[in-house]
């Protein structure tokens, strides 16, 4: 009895927590600005997915403590669900009571009635708590199901909202062959799929879930990605199939996906970058953007025909500019590395954000204005050219940024395993035992920002080339937030954790640019649910993970 | 002995000497030019000074919240900056309903505190609440596990104020009460300087005689020196913790408060270049140290208001309040290289953290 009543406790401080992360999306704009981006026809909007996906995932959660008991299952989601529905009927209430509008400026009259569900206040209250027991409840029901009924379910439902979020864009990329793209118009209603469409997803992912559970299981074979299916001939092959795919992507994906690509690619050379500094040299830098910013300008400098005659008496080449961008950017590794090296930890990364902002704000001020342009930038930077052709637009340039990736790739791989690569790791276990061990402190350390300074400036070197025009504020602190972000979430000194994250930090929201408002917000709050919930990563490296999780004492103690 | 001095020299010593020189010689050069000049008179210097004085009150009740934080966890509260922000923020919606009500007009003293206190509570329920979702479950984590996390709160919690309450910023109401100069020993002064100036200073006393006289001040202490002995000396460890944090959000909504009063602005993105200031300045007086912490604030706040006259004008620099942050951040830069125990504190930079 003691049991089952701290059990409908926890179910209710789960409702109260989703009511309250509810009410939150709601004041924040995002179920209004979305009531009209539609995922399945005009039966489901997108404000209303993230309503009852925030209900349903928390009802789940709670079922979930249920353990075997199925009754308390069902019971416990419904409870969660009914007062996260009553904890938004109480916001309906307010807003009934008191002008909520010179406060939050999201509480429109428009947001209430999507809320009660375009009913008057009063029956949309008692509406918003039974839907909310409803969705908690099947919530519930759903928990209690076999495993492989369950995450067959869960799977439609994840890739049907998905593929409606996405919608639009594969309409783009079909739409480039004009007879495929009118085929499968029946798929699409407005920006979302139509309810056929949803129906054949939903049956695509249902056969092939049934067809897994039916298929012969092969004990012999491994992950896509396992190490070992990429070796011997037969590796060869899917190498060269990987890289044929790599190559001509662009061309099948259009125009915008191609940028969306260069975007993401130019985040990963720069987190491949960083990973070094802080994934195996673990010295946390939040000033990263400082040698990106200064790779752009000196290409910049170099090629604009507006400044480089004043200096060089002459505008290079991109590929003449590029070797002294990632120089200057290397040595300015070397430069900014020097009066860090005796710091830690915290005081390191806000030294180096301090330097970040110092490079930031001399570019837009007055001083340097000759020669680097000031708050007007400089315009008119060259486009990489061979022989008579210029990379000039985004579908070409992509073939550069892979370029450059590939070889970031390759040297931070081979430095990973190299001497240096030890010396890094172990200097982010413990400096004292590693300078005891014969690592000299200064060079490693001092290499390490090299490397990851000389990766930025590439990434700022082709960046520039890609836009052709760059000012000051293109090079903010969000950047170097950006990048650390996108490494942390995708595992820490991990190199394919750095490809993940930049797809799903970078990629992601450039494809859902309705969310452009909130990309920041999600990422603080995804930050936080890392550090607390998976701390290794989306795709962790083996060493970093076990690092994570020794329970070792804070500095702090060991001292007192 | 003289062999053993120049043995422990290394390059690097050497390059941070020359560049100190260069940077010293800037300065002084600078300094003796604006003088010669003749373009500022002694009004104009006092002008300065005060705003600069009043300017560091404000970033020394900020630093305050970093140093007694990194007293007792030894880690930098990235968040502070927004904690600072939310308070005002917060209380100017109160402010400004006063203001309609007409409150403000019949009351305008008794409003101002009405306002500052729920600035004051506003920060705290925001650092009491991040300390105990983003901090507290990471106690034993390695260090770069809770930075990470207040790097990530301190954004959340800037983009939910501009999603809440809008991107715009907001104008704090005009009071005739703080208007008008007043004449003290014989000075002009702004009548909000003074008024600035007296409550933070006032603040600052309470929270000196807070940790250095009370009871709840020497378990903050203790924990600070000791946490696992003073929990056998049956000190609820957590509970002091969330205190100091507590302690730390009241004075950085009243430092908050004490901004928007003087600017009359507030803005989701207020926070984060007086709380990298304040950082400073802690860092400055020596962090982990109370008195530094106000020293330092006072301290950074003159040289950022009289430094870009002072130093760089007479290098015919233009603009050169364009670059008031460059100097405090190289400051910081500076001081964390050749003094990192700051001005008062202990070695702190290089050791522990």
């Amino acid at each position: 009895m003691q049991q089952e009543k701290s059990y409908l406790r926890q179910a209710l401080e789960q409702g109260l927590v989703g009511g309250a992360i509810i009410v939150l999306i709601a004041l924040l704009g995002i179920v209004e600005a979305f009531k009209e981006r539609s995922i399945v026809g005009t039966v489901l909007s997108m404000g209303q997915t993230f309503i009852i996906g925030t209900q349903f995932l928390i009802s789940y959660r709670t079922a979930r403590k249920a353990g075997s008991d199925q009754k308390m299952a069902i019971t416990g989601g419904a409870v969660t669900g009914a007062v996260s529905g009553l904890v938004l009927a109480f916001l309906v209430l307010l807003s009934m009571l008191f002008d909520l509008r010179p406060v939050f400026l999201n509480a429109s009259p428009a947001l209430f009635s999507i809320l009660a569900f375009g009913q008057s206040q009063i029956v949309g209250m008692v509406l918003l708590v039974v839907f909310g027991a409803g969705i908690g409840a099947l919530a519930g029901v759903i928990d209690t199901l076999a495993v492989r009924i369950r995450s067959t379910i869960l799977q439609i439902v994840a890739i049907v909202v998905l593929t409606g979020l996405l919608a639009e864009l594969i309409k783009l990329v079909l739409g480039q062959w004009p007879s495929i793209g009118r085929a499968m118009n029946w798929m699409f209603a407005g920006k979302g799929l139509s309810i056929i469409g949803a129906v054949v997803v939903a049956l695509v992912v249902l056969v092939y879930n049934v067809y897994q559970a039916y298929a012969p299981v092969d004990p012999k074979k491994k992950p896509f990605f396992d190490a070992e299916n990429w070796r011997g001939s037969k590796g060869y092959v899917r190498i060269a199939i990987s890289v044929a795919v790599l190559l001509i992507l662009p061309q099948i994906l259009g125009v915008y996906m191609s940028e969306v690509l260069d975007q993401v690619g130019l985040y990963i050379l720069m987190g491949l970058g960083l990973n070094i500094v802080v994934g195996y040299a673990g010295l946390l830098d939040l000033g990263y953007v400082a040698f990106f910013a200064i790779g752009a300008y000196v290409v910049g400098v170099m090629t604009s025909p507006e400044i480089a005659p004043k200096f060089f008496g002459m505008t290079f080449t991109w590929w003449e500019a590029v070797i002294p961008a990632v120089l200057v950017a290397t040595s300015f590794g070397v430069i900014l590395g020097i009066p860090v090296l005796r710091m830690r930890g915290d005081y390191l990364a806000i030294v180096t954000l301090g330097f970040g902002e110092i490079i930031r704000i001399v570019a837009l001020s007055d001083l340097l204005k000759p020669v680097i342009g000031g708050s007007q930038g400089i315009q008119g930077i060259a486009k990489p050219a061979i022989g008579g052709f210029v990379f000039q637009d985004q579908q070409s340039l992509y073939y550069i940024i892979l370029a450059g990736v590939f070889l970031a790739a390759f040297v931070a791989i081979r430095l990973r395993d190299s001497r240096l690569g030890r010396s890094w790791m172990a200097m982010r276990e413990d400096e004292d035992v590693a300078e005891a061990m014969g690592i000299h402190l200064v060079t490693t350390k001092l290499l390490a920002f090299a490397t990851g300074a000389a990766f930025s400036g590439l990434s700022g070197a082709i960046f520039a080339a890609k836009i052709g025009s760059i000012y000051p504020h293109s090079f903010n602190l969000m950047v170097s937030i950006n990048v650390l972000a996108l490494i942390i979430v995708g595992g820490l000194g991990s190199i394919p954790g750095v490809v993940v994250g930049s797809f799903a930090l970078v990629g992601l929201p450039e494809l859902l640019r309705e969310f452009a408002d909130y990309r920041l917000l999600v990422y603080g709050a995804l930050l936080v649910w890392m550090m607390l919930n998976r701390r290794e990563g989306l795709w962790p490296e083996e060493a970093h993970q076990r690092e994570l999780y020794i329970d070792k004492d804070t500095p702090a103690d060991a001292e007192a | 002995m003289t062999k053993s001095w120049l043995k422990r020299v290394s390059a690097t010593d050497v390059v941070m000497w020359v560049v100190s020189l260069i940077i010293a010689g800037i300065v002084i050069y600078g300094s003796i030019s604006s003088l010669q000049s003749g373009k500022y008179d002694g009004n104009t210097w006092k002008d300065l000074i005060v705003y600069g004085l009043t300017q560091g009150s404000i970033y020394a009740l900020i630093a305050l919240g970093y140093t007694l934080v990194y007293g007792i966890l030894r880690m930098i509260n990235f968040a502070h900056s927004e904690i600072y922000m939310s308070g005002p923020f917060a209380s100017y919606f109160l402010a400004s309903a006063l203001l309609t009500s007409g409150f403000m007009d019949k009351q305008p003293w008794l409003s101002l505190i009405l306002v500052a206190l729920f600035a004051m509570f506003s920060s705290m329920v925001i650092a009491v609440s991040v300390e105990r979702i983003a901090y507290r479950p990471l106690r034993k984590a390695p260090r770069l596990a809770p930075l990470i996390t207040a790097i990530g709160a301190s954004f959340f919690i800037q983009y939910v104020f501009k999603g809440l309450f809008g991107a715009g910023v907001k104008n704090y109401p005009e009071l005739d009460v703080l208007k008008g100069q007043v004449n003290i020993f014989g000075l002009e002064m702004y009548r909000i300087h003074v008024i600035v100036l007296i409550s933070a200073v006032g603040l600052m006393a309470l929270l000196y005689t807070l940790v250095m006289k009370t009871k709840l001040g020497k378990a903050m202490r203790a924990v600070s020196e000791d946490k696992d002995s003073a929990a056998l000396m049956g000190i609820n460890v957590d509970q002091i913790i969330s205190t100091t944090f507590a302690i730390g959000g009241v004075l950085a909504g009243a430092a908050g408060f004490l901004y928007a009063i003087m600017f009359r602005q507030v803005s989701w993105y207020m926070g984060f270049i007086p709380g990298l200031k304040a950082f400073t300045a802690a860092v400055l007086g020596g962090i982990g140290n109370i008195p530094g912490a106000m020293l330092g604030g006072l301290f950074l706040g003159l040289i950022e208001s009289i430094g870009p006259t002072l130093f760089l004008a007479g290098l015919g620099i233009p603009a050169p309040n364009q670059l008031k942050d460059v100097i405090a951040f190289t400051l910081l830069v500076f001081i964390l290289i050749f003094r990192p125990t700051g001005i008062l504190g202990e070695r702190l930079a290089t050791k522990k953290a």
